[in-house]
């Protein structure tokens, strides 16, 4: 099991690290607050979206064959994956077929999720991510911390070393625009040395048979217009029923992610471009479980905006790493169970329920009640420790009897302060604790009743 | 008027201070208060664990408890709504949980919505408002900075008509605290270091004094204040409230 607080005790403990992580996805949690407040119809959006989402998925068969029939009339070519085995074999399968041994990549979850790179690696494919931050933490042979700032962990210096290490920058580098110039320069090469793209999928248009990829450097552009072969990889739940359907969560997920009003490239790829040859690999790996379960469904809603991480304090405070999955954070920790459950039984209790998510979400997953409802499953299937469920069983026996609640009390008063620091009294002082309870003094108090 | 207090076992054990000043509150303004005394806890520590099996009989004895009593008062946030927003997650066929969830309010609530009082009297210090979450994003005590709707609070309303009180202005006024139920224990280091940051903005705004509508959040804050050996003190808007319109 991903042990989320230990793997966070050790991220609080670089406390100059703790605070500048903290203040600078508190910095894009409030862009995003400054760019919603210019859109008066906001709330109505959020549920707008929430309710194209609700369609769409209740719908999903119909209109995954009504976009496969599109995309197959536009000239695409489209795969079905039951599970990331099977993507990773179509991915590998179309890139062997054409001799491909260089491929370059901008930026997908799912990939991720699906373990692609490490999957191309060790058949001898060269994997380049083109996203800058996804390439900082290839180099650094790490995970994402974050689904829309991959590397929002390190600092600049850091990544002046890294680069100079990978790069050859100059020893003590750390200018933000120099690095960024040096990146773009190693990626230019890759870029003109790919034989094939390979794009994530931020949207899929049902009625057109397009597929939509939204960047900030125009990345997914470089690596689908170079190369002979675009493959995009997608999960079933990306359809949007048509155009018109699809402005609405362009409006919301720039806003949402990153405070801008639009992402810098919106690519629209109906079908290839002449003289080469555009694949779309459609993959389940879990989802269709997750739409079964009524409860739990709206999470497929998720169009991938980071906002929920950004707002969430316990994200800032334990930094994405300590979540142990492709997607930390709220919605990370909503869905890594259903793939896992037992690996994963941790993260639902990685939160104080605060409920910012639930608030910040644009499409109105409801994230914090789900992970309330997942931490009552994983206790229903006995993936919560035993010494918790003795606690509770006990809590449970005395709650129900009001004589042993107060002798549990009064000695609680009693011996609490007596215990060694360790739990609560290790970084906090107990209360000073009362000599009688609210309902001795309430009984023994004279006056107005 | 007459109210039966729902008390938090916490407080009921740890801060009968903050029980007995909802008492005090609530005759100042002329209700009756009664005090159920076969009650013990909502059941929301076994909830929030995952634990719901333990959670139930422990809400049904909740309703047996209050079922005889016109209005129920509870001075936490977090606990009225456990009530209202989750004891349907745990009695789904509960004919008489809908009776119990219409009747139970949140102290602020009460004050502001029901007795709708804008209480008059004098309290001059600096004060910093700790926006639980479960009052304010599941109870909506007050619009939340997420959300883009016409901006109002219900706690902040009880106090601003306090002579003499300066409600400072924090960086980010409704950031979780980090004490969260059993994750202040389970999530010590975190759970600690989003205390201290809280803190540290009421520190900055100058607040002498932090007040919430939740004393799990402040005796998580108190906690954080005194080990650090912080001036701050905490209060409790029961005692807050009594204390300036004495």
């Amino acid at each position: 099991m991903i042990d989320h607080a230990a793997r966070a005790k050790t991220f609080v403990e670089d406390e100059v690290r703790l605070h500048w992580h903290d203040k600078a996805v508190w910095f894009v949690r409030q862009k995003r607050d400054l760019a919603r407040a210019v859109l008066p119809e906001w709330e109505e959006l959020r549920t707008l979206a929430s309710q194209i989402k609700a369609h769409t998925l209740s719908r999903l068969a119909d209109y995954l064959e009504e976009f496969e029939k599109k995309a197959l009339a536009a000239g695409a070519q489209v795969h079905w994956a039951r599970d990331a085995d099977e993507h990773n074999l179509i991915v590998h399968g179309l890139l062997q077929a054409r001799g491909v041994t260089r491929l370059v990549k901008s930026k997908s979850m799912l990939t991720e999720d699906c373990g692609l790179n490490p999957y191309l690696e060790a058949r001898g494919i060269e994997v380049v991510d083109t996203d800058l931050g996804e390439r900082i933490v290839q180099f650094r042979h790490e995970p994402p911390s974050h689904i829309v700032m991959p590397a929002i962990h390190l600092r600049k210096e850091e990544i002046g070393v890294l680069f100079h290490e990978r790069l050859g920058t100059p020893v003590g580098l750390a200018d933000p625009r120099a690095l960024t110039e040096a990146a773009r320069q190693h990626l230019r090469a890759k870029f003109l040395g790919a034989q094939a793209g390979l794009t994530g999928v931020n949207f899929a248009i049902a009625s057109t048979g397009g597929v939509v990829v939204c960047t900030n450097e125009g990345n997914a552009d470089l690596g689908t217009a170079l190369p002979p072969l675009h493959i995009a990889c997608m999960g079933v739940e990306k359809l949007v029923p048509g155009p018109r359907e699809l402005g609405v969560f362009l409006r919301l997920l720039a806003r949402s992610a990153t405070g801008q009003a639009i992402t810098t490239y919106t690519s629209h790829y109906h079908g290839p471009r002449p003289g080469a040859e555009l694949h779309i690999v459609i993959v389940d790996h879990g989802r269709s479980g997750i739409l079964a379960r009524k409860e739990f469904r709206r999470a497929l809603q998720c169009i991938r905006c980071g906002a929920c991480l950004n707002t969430c304090p316990v994200y800032r405070h334990s930094g994405g790493h300590s979540y142990g999955v492709a997607v930390a954070g709220p919605i990370g920790s909503v869905l890594a169970p259903h793939l896992d459950a037992k690996k994963n039984a941790g993260l639902p209790f990685a939160s104080t329920l605060c409920g910012s998510c639930t608030d910040v979400c644009p499409v109105r997953i409801d994230l914090h009640h789900q992970l309330l409802l997942w931490r009552g499953e994983l206790a229903a299937r006995g993936l919560v420790p035993l010494g918790k469920r003795f606690v509770s069983r006990v809590g449970r026996w005395v709650l129900l009897r009001t004589w042993a609640y107060r002798l549990f009390g009064k000695l609680a008063r009693i011996f609490a302060p007596l215990l060694p620091r360790s739990g609560w009294t290790r970084q906090r002082e107990l209360p000073p604790m009362p000599r009688e309870s609210f309902r001795a003094q309430w009984r023994n108090r004279a006056g107005p009743r | 008027m007459e109210v039966a207090l729902f008390i938090p076992c916490y407080m009921d054990q740890l801060y009968p201070r903050v029980a007995m000043a909802t008492a005090e509150l609530l005759e100042r303004y002329g209700v009756t208060v009664r005090f159920p005394e076969a009650q013990t806890c909502c059941g929301q520590p076994m909830a929030n664990s995952g634990f719901f099996d333990d959670a139930r009989p422990v809400a049904r004895k909740m309703i047996d408890v209050f079922e005889s009593y016109p209005h129920v008062v509870c001075p936490s946030g977090s606990c009225t709504s456990m009530v209202r927003n989750h004891y349907p997650d745990l009695l789904a066929s509960e004919p008489r949980l809908e009776a119990l969830r219409g009747k139970t309010l949140e102290l602020c609530e009460f004050l502001h919505d029901v007795l709708k009082v804008r209480p008059a009297g004098r309290f001059a210090h600096k004060v910093g408002l700790h926006q639980s979450c479960h009052g304010l994003r599941e109870l909506r005590l007050g619009s939340g900075s997420e959300r883009l709707v016409p901006a109002f609070s219900k706690t902040r309303a009880l106090l601003e008509g306090l002579e003499g009180i300066e409600l400072v202005e924090l960086a980010r006024p409704d950031d979780c605290c980090g004490f969260g139920g059993t994750f202040a224990v389970a999530e010590e280091a975190v759970s600690c270091a989003m205390g201290r940051d809280r803190i540290a903005d009421h520190e900055r705004a100058g607040a002498e004094i932090i007040t919430a509508a939740d004393i799990s959040c402040l005796m998580h804050m108190d906690g954080l204040i005194r080990r650090d050996g912080k001036k701050q003190r905490v209060l409790h808007i029961a005692e807050l409230l009594l204390e300036a319109t004495a």
